[in-house]
């Protein structure tokens, strides 16, 4: 398995270490419910090392990103980042990342870990049949990266101590602090500069810090440091995961995949009408236009029960309609929640369904999303 | 370091064993509460049920996982844990007292024999 640069430091804070997507990573350090409260309530750190880079460079790489992710990027100027999906001739999503106009002619994109190889094979192949590919060049940076991502409503308080100073690229700001959402800078620091952007997996407000090895190294104890007086805490993918379903965010492999359109999965927000063609856009728009098969749903337990887990059938009016695609015990609300697809015409909120557990079926019912607000 | 009292007897799947008379209390360790941290519900079996040995008879589900429970020994269930039903987290406060999971009136009191003492528990979890 790969490990990140801060393996040691999992180690010595006694993680509980798990294998996701080929990653030696910690699930958890003291415990989920603690960490993903400590999110909501003040703040965690979290390694996200394991996430992909690849770099987009040159006069035809805004053309050609515009052509394979499903989002417009032309509406990023440098120092803006936005939320995109990369999907294949039929809408299927290859992958859910973002994408970062670092300059002129200089984007990032930061994909999932276990997607990074499919991604970059899909992108070389797109761009081997690309007018302009002697304008740009695509390379996979991950090796170069590690990252850090520091969430919660106690962050803005003290990350500019971690960070301190005006930043030298990407968007110029007087401090870290005066990023706004989706906002990119790159700031010095220690062992060479790291680009820090106003982003995150939680729903909370935060701050994402990618950079070499050393550097990231260093600012996962000076945040901890810092933090401390804070209530900051180090948190693993098991809080990761409680903390996004909360408020809906789909995860890879889970809410999207191949089979699956961003349409389907109640992101068409994020598919661009107007900006021409791209790769899926056909299937994409025709869903928007017409419907589609399936629909993304959150939905609550109201019978008392065993959480909700992925792959659990669902019953609407005795008939199997769907299958839970996330599912947990809400630390938040200390109910079972969760994330599954069904019929367009059961998936309306107030819906009353069932989740089988073990051979047996609990009330549950469809909510608005987010299923966690503050 | 997990809690492992000398007067319990303990299973490789992390059940611990209290015998009094013909009645063994059952319930799981303070090692396996640790390992699987907040506990949000348990699923008990139901009283009358006729256990084989290592038959799985109930369901312990922590935040991130569901863990199947196996009675150490054979029997009849005779009484089971409300508490652990009504406030799971019990089971993490107080895994070998308040936070048992059912009684089973032994029907083969030489089962008993197979159960691993405090020590070789100590030694299989590498405590």
């Amino acid at each position: 398995m790969k490990r990140t640069a801060l393996f040691s430091a999992h180690q010595k804070l006694g993680a509980r270490l798990i294998d996701f997507g080929g990653w030696e990573m910690p699930v958890q350090y003291t415990s989920i419910v603690d960490e993903h409260l400590a999110v909501r309530n003040a703040a965690g750190i979290f390694d996200i090392s394991h996430m992909g880079e690849v770099t987009v460079c040159g006069a035809a790489a805004e053309e050609f990103l515009n052509g394979v992710l499903t989002n417009d990027v032309r509406k990023l100027s440098p120092g803006l980042g936005q939320y995109t999906l990369l999907c294949n001739q039929h809408g299927g999503a290859i992958d859910d990342l973002y994408v970062y106009k670092l300059s002129a002619e200089v984007y990032l994109l930061i994909v999932n870990a276990s997607r990074t190889q499919a991604d970059v094979a899909w992108l070389k192949a797109r761009a081997e049949k690309f007018p302009r590919r002697g304008e740009m060049i695509l390379s996979d940076a991950s090796h170069n990266y590690s990252a850090v991502a520091v969430q919660g409503p106690r962050v803005k308080d003290f990350i500019a101590d971690c960070i301190p100073g005006a930043s030298l690229a990407a968007l110029r700001v007087n401090r870290v602090t005066d990023l706004k959402k989706n906002q990119i800078g790159e700031f010095h620091f220690d062992h060479g500069g790291v680009l820090v952007s106003r982003t995150g997996y939680t729903g909370e407000d935060g701050f994402e810090i990618v950079g070499g090895d050393k550097a990231i190294e260093l600012a996962w104890y000076k945040v901890l440091a810092v933090g401390a007086p804070y209530g900051i805490k180090p948190c693993g993918l098991g809080a990761r995961d409680t903390l996004r379903t909360e408020v809906c965010y789909p995860l890879y492999g889970h809410e999207l995949d191949e089979q699956t359109t961003p349409i389907e999965a109640g992101l068409g927000f994020f598919v661009s009408d107007g900006k021409g063609e791209f790769v899926g856009g056909e299937t994409l728009a025709k869903q928007k236009a017409n419907g589609v098969r399936k629909k993304l749903v959150a939905f609550k337990m109201t019978d008392k029960s065993a959480p909700p887990r992925p792959h659990y059938p669902i019953w609407v009016n005795d008939v199997g309609a769907g299958i839970v695609t996330s599912g947990t015990q809400s630390p938040s609300l200390g109910i079972g929640i969760g994330l599954g697809y069904l019929p367009p015409e059961s998936a309306g909120p107030g819906t009353k369904l069932e989740v089988e557990i073990r051979g047996k079926r609990f009330a549950a019912a469809i909510v608005p999303k987010p299923i966690y607000k503050k | 370091m997990s809690n492992i009292p000398s007067d319990l007897k303990y299973t490789k799947s992390h059940e611990w064993v209290r015998v009094s008379g013909d009645i063994a209390t059952v319930g799981i360790t303070d090692h396996a509460q640790h390992e699987l941290t907040d506990i949000v519900f348990v699923e008990l079996p139901d009283v009358g049920r006729r256990l084989k040995a290592g038959e799985a008879c109930a369901v312990v589900e922590s935040v991130k996982t569901t863990s199947d429970i196996y009675s150490p020994v054979g029997g009849d269930i005779i009484e089971t844990n409300k508490s652990v039903v009504d406030d799971p987290a019990l089971v993490n406060r107080e895994p070998h007292a308040g936070g048992w999971f059912f009684k089973i009136k032994l029907s083969n009191p030489a089962e008993l024999n197979a159960l691993l003492s405090s020590e070789n528990y100590e030694k299989q979890i590498g405590g």
